[in-house]
C-alpha cells in the first residue's frame, strides 16, 4: 500500500539515523513518492567514543557511505528536496567535513547533475575557545568544572553542535541543493528547514528528536532505516516507510526516552523543549500524530563543545583461564602482577606513563565496579588493555603483563606450566592510538549564525 | 502477586546519555502496570542505588514518566566512553542488576 501523498500545508521530512548504515532503497522511494521538502541526514553521535573526534577518521566506511550518498543524491535530483547532512564523517571537525565532501563531490560528478553545496564547519580555533574560556563564556556541562587552558591546547579537534540558526541562514541565505555541516544538534538538520517556512519551533524541534534516529522510533527497532515526518500547523505525523514496521504511541514516547536524563524538558542550542503538555495519539495502526510540544526560548544561546585528545597507544593481550585456584585468587595475582610490572620496566619507564586494566569476562567484564554479581565462574575471559605514552611502552607493559601472568606463582598453583591460555601467537596485539572526550561544555555564543557561516561550492 | 520489573516491562535497557552518563529506562506493559508498580512502592531512588552499590545520592535522577509509562534514572560513569579504563562505550550492556528487582 503506497503513503498517502503529501496534503496542503504539510512539511514532508524523511529522516536517515546515520550516514552509512544502509537504509532500505524501498523505503526512500516509498518517501520520494510522497512528495518531499527536505531530506534530512545525522551523520554522526558522541556514541561511539572519543576516537573519530579525536584522530580525524571517520565512523562509516567510504563504500557504505557512498552507497548511501548516491541513494540519497537521486532521491534529491528526483524530489527537488532540499537535502541537509548534519554531522559529517561522524564527528564533524573539518577533516570528516572535507572527507565527506569529498565522497559526496564524486556521487555527484558520477551521476553528471551539478549540484549547489552549502557547507558550514562547525570546527573551533584554540584562540577563540582561550578568549571563550577567559571571559566566563565557557561553563559547566554534564562534569563538573572548567576545560583547563591545557585541555584547549591538547585537543585535537574541537567541535560545537551547531544549532538551527547556522543550517537556516544557509538554506534562506543561498539557493543550494545541499547542505552539508560539521557537528550539528540532530534535531536541528530536521527542524532548520521547516522553521524557515514558519513551521512552530517546538513541534519542528520535536519532530526532528524522533526523527533523528531513523526508524529506531518505530516498531519493530530500525537502526538503519527512515522515518518519515509530516510537519503541520499545529502538530506533526511520523510513520515508518515499510509495511513491516510501525510506528505507536509507544515507541514514539520510548524513543523520547532514548539517550538523554531528562525526556520531558529537552535543552539544546537556542532554547528548550518542552514536552510537558505533549499528546502521542495514534492516528491508525502505525501513523502517530504528536502535539503540544512548545518551545522555551534560552535568552542566553549556548553551543556545547566536544573536544578529544590523544591519551596513548593501545596494547592487548587476550587470553582465557581454565584453573579454579587461579580465577579463586585473581584479584590478588593482578595487583601482583602489576606492582611487578612497576619494578621490572623501572627506572626506564616509570607508572605513570603506562595503565593497565583486567576486563573479566565472567567476572566483572561488562560492568567493572557497578557489578553486583559476585560468583565464582569455571572460566574467565581475561583482557589485558596497557595504555602507554608510546607504542614500545604500551608494548613492553603488555609484554610483562603476558609473561607474569602466564607464569605467576600463587599458594595451591598445580598447573606450573602455565595459567593462562592464549589463543593468538604473537600474544601482544597493538591496537593503535587511544583517545579521550577532554572538552564537554557549553559556550555562550550571541550570534550563531555570523559564527558558522556557509560557503557555497558548485559541485560538478 | 509478586513480581519482578522484568515480568512487568516491554522494555529495560541502559544507554549512554551523552559520553559521561548512563541512563536506564524501564518502560512497564501498559499504564495499569505503571500505576501498580509505582503503587506498590518497591522501586525508589534506594533501590536501584543498591542494585548498583552505589548510594541513593549517586542516582542522578529517578522520575516516572507517565507518558511513557516508564521510570527513567541515570548516573554517572566511572570512566568516560571510550576512555582508557573503559568497558562499555555505547553503555548498552548495564541494566541487567534492574531485571530481578522486585516490581509488585
Amino acid at each position: 500500500m503506497p503513503m498517502l501523498p503529501r496534503q496542503d500545508g504539510e512539511f514532508v521530512v524523511v529522516s536517515c539515523g546515520m550516514l552509512g548504515y544502509g537504509f532500505l532503497e524501498t523505503s526512500l522511494e516509498r518517501a520520494v513518492a510522497v512528495g518531499l521538502d527536505l531530506i534530512a541526514v545525522d551523520a554522526g553521535s558522541t556514541d561511539p567514543g572519543p576516537y573519530y573526534l579525536g584522530s580525524g577518521k571517520p565512523f562509516c566506511s567510504d563504500a557504505m557511505v557512498r552507497r548511501d550518498l548516491e541513494l540519497l543524491l537521486d532521491a534529491q535530483i528526483e524530489s527537488g528536496a532540499k537535502l541537509v547532512i548534519g554531522s559529517a564523517g561522524g564527528a564533524g571537525s573539518d577533516v570528516h567535513l572535507e572527507h565527506t565532501l569529498g565522497l559526496l563531490r564524486d556521487c555527484i560528478a558520477r551521476r553528471g547533475r551539478p549540484r549547489t553545496l552549502a557547507v558550514i564547519s562547525s570546527e573551533m580555533r584554540k584562540d577563540e575557545l582561550r578568549a571563550a574560556l577567559r571571559d566566563g563564556r565557557i561553563t559547566a556541562f554534564e562534569t563538573p568544572g572548567l576545560p583547563s587552558e591545557d585541555d584547549i591546547e591538547q585537543a585535537s579537534h574541537v567541535v560545537a553542535q551547531i544549532g538551527v540558526e547556522p543550517i537556516a541562514a544557509a538554506l534562506t541565505g543561498t539557493d543550494a541543493d545541499i547542505v552539508v555541516s560539521g557537528r550539528a544538534w540532530d534535531p536541528a538538520n530536521i527542524a532548520a528547514l521547516p522553521v524557515t517556512r514558519g513551521y512552530d519551533r517546538g513541534l519542528s524541534v520535536h519532530a526532528g528528536k524522533i526523527l533523528e534516529c531513523g526508524a529506531l522510533a518505530a516498531e519493530p527497532v530500525g537502526g538503519a532505516d527512515l522515518l518519515l515526518g509530516r510537519i503541520r500547523a499545529g502538530d506533526f505525523i511520523v510513520e515508518p516507510c515499510t509495511e513491516d514496521r510501525a510506528c505507536t504511541v509507544e515507541s514514539v514516547a520510548a524513543h523520547t526516552m532514548y539517550e538523554k536524563t531528562d525526556p520531558v524538558l529537552l535543552p539544546g542550542p537556542g532554547g528548550t523543549s518542552d514536552l510537558r503538555g505533549t499528546r502521542f495519539e495514534a492516528l491508525d495502526g502505525r501513523r502517530v500524530r504528536v502535539s503540544g510540544t512548545r518551545h522555551i526560548h534560552d535568552p542566553v544561546y549556548r553551543v556545547k563543545l566536544e573536544g578529544a585528545r590523544l591519551a596513548g597507544y593501545r596494547n592487548l593481550v587476550i587470553g582465557g583461564i581454565r584453573d579454579p585456584a587461579m580465577i579463586a585468587r585473581i584479584d590478588s595475582i593482578q595487583a601482583g602482577v602489576v606492582e611487578r610490572i612497576g619494578r621490572v620496566l623501572a627506572p626506564r619507564i616509570r607508572p605513570g606513563q603506562y595503565s593497565i586494566k583486567f576486563h573479566r569476562y565472567g567476572i566483572d567484564g561488562v560492568m567493572g565496579r557497578l557489578e553486583p554479581v559476585k560468583a565464582t565462574p569455571h572460566e574467565v575471559g581475561l583482557l589485558v588493555d596497557v595504555v602507554g605514552e608510546t607504542e614500545a611502552i604500551a608494548a613492553a607493559a603488555a609484554g610483562a603483563a603476558r609473561s607474569l601472568l602466564l607464569h605467576w606463582s600463587f599458594p595451591g598453583r598445580v598447573a606450573t606450566a602455565g595459567n593462562i591460555a592464549l589463543p593468538f601467537s604473537p600474544a601482544e596485539i597493538p591496537a593503535g592510538a587511544v583517545y579521550e572526550f577532554n572538552i564537554y561544555h557549553l559556550m555562550e555564543l550571541p550570534d550563531p549564525a555570523a559564527r558558522f557561516t556557509w560557503r557555497l561550492e558548485a559541485a560538478a | 502477586m509478586a513480581a519482578t520489573l522484568r515480568e512487568v516491562s516491554r522494555v529495560i535497557r541502559s544507554k549512554n546519555a551523552g559520553p559521561f552518563i548512563f541512563t536506564f529506562d524501564i518502560m512497564f506493559r501498559d499504564a495499569a502496570t505503571f500505576a501498580a508498580v509505582r503503587e506498590a512502592g518497591h522501586l525508589d531512588r534506594a533501590t536501584v542505588a543498591r542494585a548498583y552499590g552505589l548510594s541513593p545520592n549517586e542516582v542522578l535522577s529517578f522520575e516516572w514518566h507517565g507518558f511513557a509509562n516508564a521510570v527513567k534514572f541515570s548516573i554517572r560513569r566511572e570512566v568516560a566512553s571510550g576512555g582508557v579504563g573503559d568497558s562499555d562505550v555505547y553503555g548498552a550492556q548495564q541494566h541487567a542488576p534492574l531485571l530481578e528487582l522486585q516490581a509488585l
